[in-house]
């Protein structure tokens, strides 16, 4: 039997992953969430800052992280056009990046009643990572010129009195790749931005060392992130879903390697 | 000198750069925003040099009939399709958006949520504790597992979240942090070698 165990077809493991995804999402269920002192953080900063500030998002992932990362952005910016914070977005790390912050940003505005050009902008995409965010402590306009669908940056109402990084209170970057470290390495070190994170899952644990030195004052990993902020801004979301459906997932991946332990040692047991 | 000019431009650049990163003298600034602006201005050439890479390896898949060199006609096929929808009018026509929410968005979030079915399959199959080392990395996936949901709470009430909160700041953090100032020595020391012209083998054809 535990030799069975041992060999079970993988594709039997496909399908519990799938019930346990499927079913939390057919069948919504809430458990109970803690807020991570990282996301209460980012949520104190945010919450801190006087309304008409302006908060920048670079939205660096694509279409096969945005599940955990649109939930963040979703999120933030909800709390920022509560608290009157304008929104400026932009994109360094990945070209199709752009569709997918227009669309939540686009989302978000409506829900809130916020307007393009006034409460927010999408300024898009520029190649040439670190130049970008170099090029923009000196002046976004030379990066810059016009926004994502080509509006002259000189025409837009909220962009006539932000020059460069000091006039933005933070930059959150929203990434499933390296661009963090970017941000903190040329747009934090060389002109003092203030600098929070929000990253996937698999990336979380790279970016403790720059939490501790204060480098980035706040955090959102992943699903759980997503959740923790939607909670603290009291709007539940696919952020809390997503968690909810992970918790399952979890479990069952849990429960593998433990019955594959047992069965491991069992077997080993019978042979010694 | 096709191989003495780049080397002779990289070790400029590589020295300039350097002296201008500690010198806060006005010159030396404009020096540097000017090569960033150089920088930013040479970047996009970089889509032309993967647009010229992509079609030319496809290219070379049909013309020989490798494995599977039919489905490089989809390659061409769905690039020719993006660029139609996009180029004309821009990113927002309803064509591209279309495109793209529905064909890439779902395709992309579906290769990698495959991660999922396999990490699954492989920690059942690979993550046994035969040995200390490998028994002290199952315990600690497992409280980090179990702390990064809501449902470690629920089973382990504060305590599953707080000891992921401490691994992930202690022994996570300083382990994390060793490796950024290796890696960052390392990169230091191969930058030198580049500049100095020791390292050559970014110009192609190895050393």
């Amino acid at each position: 039997m535990f030799e069975k165990l041992m060999n079970i077809d993988r594709r039997i493991i496909f399908i519990f992953v799938a019930l346990v995804v499927i079913i939390p999402m057919l069948f919504p269920f809430s458990l109970p969430l803690n807020v991570s002192e990282p996301t209460q953080k980012l949520y104190d900063y945010i919450d801190a800052l006087p309304a008409g500030s302006t908060i920048m998002i670079s939205f660096d992932y694509g279409p096969s992280s945005f599940p955990e990362t649109e939930p963040m952005a979703a999120a933030v910016m909800k709390h920022c056009f509560d608290k009157g914070i304008k929104v400026i977005g932009v994109a360094v790390a990945y070209i199709d990046a752009v569709p997918l912050a227009d669309r939540v940003m686009q989302q978000v505005a409506a829900e809130k009643e916020a307007v393009y050009g006034e409460d927010y902008v999408l300024l898009g995409y520029r190649p040439g990572e670190e130049y970008v965010i170099l090029g923009m402590g000196a002046e976004i306009a030379s990066v810059y010129d016009s926004d994502f669908s080509a509006t002259s940056i000189t025409e837009i109402p909220m962009m006539q009195n932000i020059t460069n990084y000091d006039q933005i209170s933070l930059l959150l970057n929203l990434a499933a790749g390296s661009s963090v470290e970017g941000w903190i390495t040329y747009g934090h070190t060389k002109f003092n931005l203030k600098i929070a994170a929000g990253v996937t899952g698999v990336i979380v644990s790279q970016m403790y060392p720059y939490l501790q030195t204060g480098q980035l004052v706040g955090l959102l990993s992943g699903f759980r992130g997503a959740g923790e902020y939607e909670k603290l801004i009291k709007a539940p979301g696919d952020g809390t879903k997503g968690i909810n459906t992970a918790s399952l997932v979890h479990l069952l991946i849990i429960g593998l390697v433990v019955i594959g332990n047992i069965a491991f040692f069992v077997q080993r047991q019978r042979e010694e | 000198m096709k191989q003495k000019v780049p080397l002779v431009l990289c070790f400029l650049f590589g020295i300039v750069m350097i002296l201008t990163e500690f010198s806060p003298h006005a010159a030396s600034q404009a020096t540097y925003k000017e090569i960033a602006n150089w920088g930013r201005v040479i970047s996009p050439f970089v889509f032309v040099l993967a647009v010229v890479t992509l079609i030319q390896t496809h290219w070379n898949r049909i013309q020989r009939r490798t494995e599977h060199w039919q489905y490089s006609f989809v390659v061409f096929a769905g690039m020719l399709a993006m660029v139609a929808a996009g180029v004309p009018s821009g990113p927002q026509h309803p064509a591209f958006a279309w495109l793209f929410n529905n064909v890439q968005v779902p395709m992309d979030a579906t290769m990698f949520s495959l991660l999922a079915f396999f990490i699954a399959s492989a920690a059942y199959r690979a993550f046994r504790a035969r040995t200390f080392e490998a028994t002290l990395l199952l315990v600690t996936a497992v409280i980090v597992m179990l702390g990064n949901v809501p449902v470690g709470d629920l089973l382990w009430p504060d305590a599953a979240s707080n000891a992921r909160q401490w691994i992930l700041d202690n022994p996570n953090l300083s382990a994390r942090r060793g490796i950024i100032l290796g890696v960052s020595l390392g990169a230091i020391s191969q930058s030198i070698r580049i500049i100095l012209g020791i390292e050559r083998s970014y110009l192609g054809g190895g050393d």
